[in-house]
């Protein structure tokens, strides 16, 4: 069981930073790095599958990111970073032996427990594979102890697709119903060419008895949800994972509020029933 | 192996048609074979076949002036490829090139075409379901103008 310090809420624990040195660091595309993280004291936190933590660059700001890393087999904080704002920037712009501080982990897990004996199908887009490593590899690690598993991952342009090198190689595995598409290719790129809700249909699981784990900007959660839905799986077998902006990461400050529900304290992990209505609203 | 028959009765694209129907479009199809890197059509050719894909993937590509052409879709196995012979001018909108070897069932668009214009229930009925065809494409076009990978994640 992963430990999770949103329910410390106010806790000491749960708001101050622990320093982490960076120990390595991998561009991934133009403007997307992944950190890999080591505590300068003491024993690392340990995550689940779909937490996040806070990452705070000190000095300019703290931002929540999802664990990425392979808990199976490495206790290192990995985490994969888009530089799209100032604190983000610092964090991509961060070198070897640089201390960052880092919080949690927050929120709730991929119910990568209870899916088990059912088909597994993940759909990715862009740098949402990353959120979904850990679970991929628990999967993996534990193969048997699923049915089919399905990974269908999108992204904009070949460029785009991160953690190519390790996509390619789960492709390797006969077991796993691994399919990639880009919204734009050129003649290099070799696979398929369209939406990732194209992936969906010809997908080898069992809607009766499937969960489906989907990580990627809302809009395209919304229409691979539905496409999901075409082929019969029900909304409640959906699990999405939500993004907002957290600052407290332990449901005090309500800045990543949708609705009723705060993501730190109550997700960022979903179903697809419960957030549907609330994406529908556009002022959320 | 299945018959040429059986192939285009089981496709979702000719589903509810009836026997004298899938007859006659039977009558205007045969098993093509295309190798890896064949060019299938070319932009402004003249649309006079469309296909039904067994095996094997194709991709549409546009010309973009000094520059490498840009990969706008791909067909797979299970799909059509073409619309254009239904809509005036028949022309192919992009070059269309097998990425890997491909086996298909082609029809002659002209053929169907002419029938269409004399047998309107025939007409009516494909034009309704190559209809889906295209909406399907131009729900997918638009949906990438949004670039909905765009926006941040994570």
């Amino acid at each position: 069981m992963a430990q999770t310090l949103t329910e410390t809420a106010g806790s000491l624990e749960a708001m101050t930073p622990v320093p982490y040195a960076v120990t390595a660091k991998r561009q991934d595309t133009y403007d997307t790095w992944t950190l890999e993280l080591e505590p300068v004291d003491g024993a690392p936190i340990v995550p689940g599958p779909g937490q996040f933590n806070m990452l705070y660059a000190f000095g300019v700001g703290e931002v929540p990111i999802s664990n990425a890393g392979n808990f199976e087999t490495d206790a290192r904080l990995v985490h994969t970073i888009r530089a799209v704002g100032a604190v983000t920037k610092a964090l991509c712009a961060a070198e070897i032996g640089t201390v960052i501080g880092v919080r949690g982990p927050f929120g709730n897990t991929w119910p990568i427990v209870e899916a088990k004996g059912k088909d597994v199908v993940v759909v990715a887009g862009g740098i949402g594979l990353p959120p979904l490593r850990p679970a991929i590899y628990h999967v993996l690690k534990n193969r048997k102890d699923y049915g089919r598993f399905a990974l269908l991952y999108g992204a904009r342009t070949p460029t785009d697709l991160v953690f190519l090198d390790e996509v390619k190689s789960w492709q390797c595995n006969y077991d796993v119903d691994l399919d990639i598409t880009v919204d734009v290719g050129d003649t290099d790129w070799k696979g398929k060419v369209g939406l990732v809700t194209k992936l969906i249909p010809p997908a080898q699981f069992d809607a009766d008895d499937a969960q489906a784990f989907v990580v990627g900007p809302e809009i395209m959660m919304k229409f691979v949800a539905q496409e999901l839905m075409n082929r019969d799986l029900p909304a409640e077998s959906i699990y999405v994972s939500m993004e907002r902006t957290m600052r407290c990461g332990v449901g005090l400050c309500g800045h990543c509020q949708i609705g009723p529900t705060l993501v730190c304290r109550d997700g960022a992990v979903y179903t697809w029933d419960e957030v549907e209505s609330l994406m529908a609203v556009k002022e959320l | 192996m299945k018959t040429l028959d059986a192939v285009i009765a089981e496709s979702p694209v000719f589903a509810g048609l009836t026997q004298e129907q899938l007859e006659f479009i039977a009558g205007c199809a045969q098993n093509v074979h295309f190798e890896e890197g064949q060019i299938i059509a070319k932009r402004g050719d003249a649309a006079d076949a469309f296909y039904l894909l067994r095996i094997g993937e194709v991709a549409l590509d546009i010309d973009v002036p000094n520059k490498k052409s840009v990969r706008v879709d791909t067909v797979e196995a299970g799909q059509v490829l073409g619309w254009s012979w239904l809509i005036p001018p028949y022309q192919w909108n992009y070059e269309v090139t097998a990425t890997e070897l491909v086996r298909a069932v082609s029809f002659d668009g002209a053929c169907i075409r002419d029938k269409c214009a004399s047998d309107t229930e025939l007409g009516y009925a494909l034009l309704m379901r190559f209809s889906q065809v295209i909406v399907g494409r131009l729900q997918a076009t638009r949906l990438r103008l949004i670039d909905i990978y765009g926006a941040d994640t994570h």
